[in-house]
This record gives structure tokens, C-alpha cells and sequence, in this order.
């Protein structure tokens, strides 16, 4: 269903997508996983033909996105970063208008209008003011409205972000169903469990690079089978250290150190006291178990969020 | 298709545009009236003005209307879907022509300035009394001209509200309208600046004079003005210039 090859896309000095490959299938509710600044919006802005790419290729739904731009958009839902409702409209109206701007006729609007709002749970709301709504009910009333054309395929760039848990369970579950209607979703996330969760396959993105991309279970065997602990000291450190408390390997980023490990309640004693040798303070102290975190970390060499 | 969506986002902009039509009127309507009456009322009866001004100053309202309420029509909401709100993003994934986004946010601002003219021009009648020389036998170029002056100022609004971040608005009103306003030869004809030849040539670049011209010879042509062919060539070639620089301006913040 998608295809990038190559993806390039470079603002002034800075590359924000450098030779990106990923393909999607159809039907494949697809995650693309990483920190901020990774390119993951650019490659949504770049799908969604909004963004325009320097170098490379990109085909969604059989459509060259930066050649037959308007034929790919009839084939597209997009709810974006931030919801960008039509604040002078009501709820009902934002579907409905924006399905005529598909070409769709108004009473066939209406009734995918009400349809829509009904499975989303929000059709108690439908004559209300935008501004009337719950952050979770804003971000339901985007999806329904980028179904309202029956997309082939849906992007949502960090949909969960911003949402109180309760919302963030509950917009979960319209994605679950979204999947088991086997309709194609590509999604982006800084969110480890929400990508673990929801996705057939999940993409490990950083600066504008693929890192890794599979099952979100296949990931996790990837991931190195060791624990990592984080001690960030009060100054820069060395990434030399003795050997230790069944710690194999370590690595220094300015007064963070970071050990992997098979044992972290070994790992940690002998952290502090090499610490305190050293006559540094410890200022934080985390703690991984392998997992997609674990992966991301050893792949991209920083945290998600 | 795109005629098709081209009048779903006009219906939107109706939709809107009668939610606000109270709003709509005050921004159209006070500041003309309050004019009329101010230079059309209580100066001429106190002897401070000539009593004939009337007719230098009913087409100059009629201008302005036809100026200000396209402009703002078209800048203002672009200013703050490109700056803050994104909400034109959902009109800009329809499946059209980008430019078609656009043009229609020019036409949609041509209507509204037909729809100012037809709120002004009988207030300002009515509250002035009745003018000398006015007529309205030249209908044809009266319409002609209220649908150039709109086309020329939703076109600068097009570019205005694409290239104005929102911090800049209040700098706008005060820089770019107030001049333009003042110096458009709303309240007095363009040869009344023979005495200042500078500024006689330097005010050709304003929109505003052109209109302000057109509807003097369309409604009181025995005030001197401009011949209509040069007011209607220059001003189809500003709404070209202008339109072109819009809209490519529109693309520009529409893909990035």
C-alpha cells in the first residue's frame, strides 16, 4: 500500500529525512517509532502530500505522492499532530463539509456524518461548538472526520499525545477497531506501549534513518537481553570503567552513564560506589529491562521522549 | 470534481459568513457611517465643508467598502489558519489543485465585497440626503468596478494573509491600511492632488485610488476623474500582479 524509497527531505542545513526505505501493506496497522526531531512528521507531511520531498520516492495507494498529488490525497485521512478542527463549524459540520470537499454529495455526507459519530461515541455532541469538546473528544471527532471519505489509508501523527490516560484507553480501542476492519493505518508515536500495543509492525526511526523494523515481537527479541542502568552524575564521566557487577559493556554521554547488564541489583551497588570513588554525586538512577525501549536505546543511543 | 468542491468551500464560507453576520455588519458598517455622518452630516450643515462634497465623498465610502471588507475578509482568517490555528488544513488535503484553495478564498471575497456595497451605499444615501450629480444610470460600470475592487483587494488580502505572521497584524493596520486608506483618494478626487505633484504620482501605486476614481465616474461623473480605461487596465493588471504573488505565496506556506 506504501512504498519509500530513498526518502530524502532537507530543510536548508538540516536533513530531516535522509534516505528513508519502508514499505506497508495493505491493511497493516503500521507504527513508525521515535524520539522528537526523528523525521517521523516529515514522513507523515511528505505521505500526505504536504510536505515536499527533496530526493527519492514515495507511493501511496499506487499514487506518487509528489507527482499525482491530488489523485493521492482522495485516497488519504490525515489527523494531524494538532487537532485542527473547523472552529466556526459545529461537530456534525466538520464531517459533513469536509467529505463534500471530497466531492462526496451532501446527504450521502450527512448519513456518513451521523454513522461515524455514533461509532465513535461522540453523536450526543454532534450540534455542538468544536470548543465544546474534551481534548479525547476533539481527537475522536478528527479521526471520524478523516474517514468520512473512506481513505484507503489513515495517518495519525501522535494521536495520543496530550490525552488524559482514561481518553488515551479509549482512543486505543477505536484504533484496535479501526485495525480489525482491515484498514490500512500508519501512525506515529513517541510512545513505546502504544506502539507494542496497537501495531503489526513497528518502524525505529532517528534522524531521518530507518534503524530497525518489524513485529513489535520480533523487536523485542532483537533487543539486546540485558538490563540497562542509567546513572547520570553531577559532571561528565568517563566511559572506562573496571569491570563490575556483571555489567558487559558501558557507555559515557556527558554525566550520563549508561551499563548494560544481566544483574541491575548488582550493577547498581557497584555504580554508586565507583561514583563515589570518583567523588561524583548521583543526581538519577533508571533502570530497563530489555524490551522495545531497551532495542530503541542500544539502536539509537537515546531515549524516546 | 473541482467544480464540485470549489462550491462545497464556498458553501462553507456562506455557512460562516451568515453565523457572523452580525459581526460582518459592524466591521463593514460603523466605520462608513460614522463617516457619513461625521463629513456628510454635521460639517457640511456647521459650514465648515462645502455642502457638494457629498458627492467627492459617497463613491470614496463606497470604495473603501469594497476595499476593506474584501481585504480583511481574505487576510484575516489566513493570517491565523497559516500562523496559529492550521485549520485550512483540511480544505488543503481536499483533492484539487492547491491554487483552487486559494482562488476560491479570492471569490469568496469578491461576494462579500458586492455584499458591503449593497449595505453602505443606500445607508450613506439615506443618511447624507440627497446627493448632486449622483446617479446610478452607469449600473454596468458600477458593477464592473465593485467586482475589480474586490477581485484586486481579496487578491492583496490573499497575499497579505500569506505572508503576515499574526504578531504582525496591529503593524499591518497601522503601516499598510491606514496609508492606503488615507491616500486612496477615497476623500478627495485624484486631481485634487495637482498641487502636490509628488504625491499626485507616488499615491498610483495604491489599489484604493483606482476604485475610488472608477466609482466616481460611475456615480457622480461630473466630478472630475481618471478616464475609465485607465482605471480599468491598471487595476486588471494590480489584480493579476497581486494574485499572482498570492497565490504563489499561498503555495508556498500550503506545502512545505
Amino acid at each position: 500500500m506504501i512504498q519509500i524509497r530513498g526518502l530524502r527531505k532537507v530543510y536548508g542545513s538540516v536533513v530531516a529525512l535522509d534516505g528513508l526505505d519502508l514499505d506497508v501493506a495493505e491493511g497493516e496497522m503500521f507504527g513508525l517509532l521515535g524520539p522528537n526531531g526523528a523525521g517521523k512528521t516529515t514522513t507523515i507531511g511528505v505521505l500526505t502530500t504536504r510536505v515536499k520531498p527533496t530526493g527519492g520516492t514515495a507511493i501511496v495507494a499506487d499514487c506518487d505522492v509528489a507527482a499525482r498529488s491530488v489523485e493521492a490525497r482522495a485516497r488519504i485521512g490525515v489527523v494531524p499532530q494538532r487537532p485542527n478542527p473547523d472552529r466556526s463549524l459545529t461537530v456534525r459540520e466538520n464531517l459533513v463539509f469536509h467529505a463534500t470537499y471530497f466531492g462526496i454529495a451532501r446527504a450521502e455526507a450527512s448519513r456518513r456524518a451521523d454513522a461515524l459519530l455514533e461509532r465513535l461515541g461522540i453523536a450526543e455532541k454532534r450540534d455542538a461548538k468544536v470548543d465544546a469538546l474534551s481534548g479525547g473528544q476533539q481527537q475522536r471527532m478528527m479521526i471520524a472526520r478523516a474517514l468520512t471519505h473512506e481513505p484507503r489509508v489513515l495517518f495519525l501523527d501522535e494521536p495520543t499525545v496530550g490525552l488524559d490516560p482514561q481518553a488515551r484507553l479509549g482512543l486505543w480501542e477505536i484504533l484496535r477497531d479501526l485495525r480489525t476492519q482491515g484498514r490500512t493505518v500508519v501512525m506515529t508515536t513517541h510512545y513505546m506501549e502504544e506502539a507494542d500495543q496497537l501495531c503489526d509492525r513497528v518502524a525505529i526511526v532517528d534522524r531521518g534513518k530507518l534503524l530497525a523494523c518489524d513485529t513489535p515481537a520480533a523487536l523485542r527479541a532483537q533487543a539486546p537481553g540485558e538490563t540497562i542502568v542509567e546513572v547520570l552524575f553531577d559532571r561528565d564521566v568517563e566511559a572506562e570503567v573496571p569491570e563490575m557487577g556483571g555489567v558487559t559493556r558501558t557507555e559515557a554521554r556527558g554525566p550520563l552513564l549508561r551499563a548494560y547488564t544481566s544483574s541491575a541489583a548488582a550493577a547498581i551497588p557497584a555504580l554508586l560506589a565507583l561514583g563515589d570513588a570518583r567523588g561524583y554525586v548521583v543526581r538519577d538512577i533508571q533502570v530497563a529491562k530489555p524490551s522495545l525501549e531497551t532495542l530503541f536505546i542500544s539502536l539509537t543511543g537515546r531515549k524516546l521522549a | 470534481m473541482n467544480a464540485r468542491v470549489f462550491g462545497a468551500l464556498l458553501l462553507r464560507d456562506a455557512v460562516v459568513a451568515k453565523r457572523e453576520i452580525v459581526a460582518i455588519l459592524i466591521r463593514t458598517m460603523v466605520q462608513p457611517v460614522l463617516f457619513v455622518i461625521v463629513f456628510g452630516l454635521l460639517l457640511p450643515r456647521m459650514g465648515i465643508i462645502p455642502r457638494d462634497y457629498a458627492a467627492v465623498m459617497l463613491p470614496g465610502i463606497v470604495a473603501l467598502a469594497v476595499t476593506m471588507t474584501p481585504i480583511l475578509s481574505v487576510a484575516m482568517p489566513l493570517i491565523s489558519d497559516f500562523g496559529t490555528t492550521k485549520e485550512i488544513e483540511d480544505r488543503l488535503l481536499a483533492p484539487v489543485p492547491i491554487e483552487l484553495i486559494a482562488i476560491q478564498k479570492v471569490v469568496s471575497g469578491v461576494l462579500q465585497g458586492v455584499l458591503a456595497v449593497l449595505f453602505v451605499m443606500p445607508v450613506a444615501r439615506l443618511l447624507m440626503g440627497p446627493v448632486e450629480g449622483l446617479t446610478l444610470r452607469n449600473l454596468p460600470l458600477l458593477a464592473v468596478m465593485v467586482i475589480l475592487g474586490g477581485a484586486v483587494f481579496s487578491a492583496f488580502g490573499l497575499l497579505l494573509g500569506t505572508s503576515m505572521p499574526p504578531q504582525h497584524v496591529s503593524l499591518m493596520m497601522q503601516v499598510i491600511f491606514a496609508p492606503m486608506i488615507m491616500l486612496g483618494c477615497a476623500y478627495y478626487p485624484w486631481r485634487g492632488l495637482d498641487h502636490f505633484p509628488v504625491l499626485q504620482y507616488a499615491v498610483l501605486i495604491n489599489p484604493l485610488v483606482y476604485i475610488s476614481e472608477g466609482m466616481r465616474a460611475a456615480l457622480t461623473p461630473e466630478v472630475e476623474h481618471m478616464p475609465v480605461a485607465a482605471i480599468l487596465g491598471t487595476l486588471i493588471v494590480l489584480t493579476a500582479v497581486l494574485l499572482w504573488a498570492g497565490l504563489r505565496q499561498f503555495r508556498k506556506r500550503a506545502i512545505g
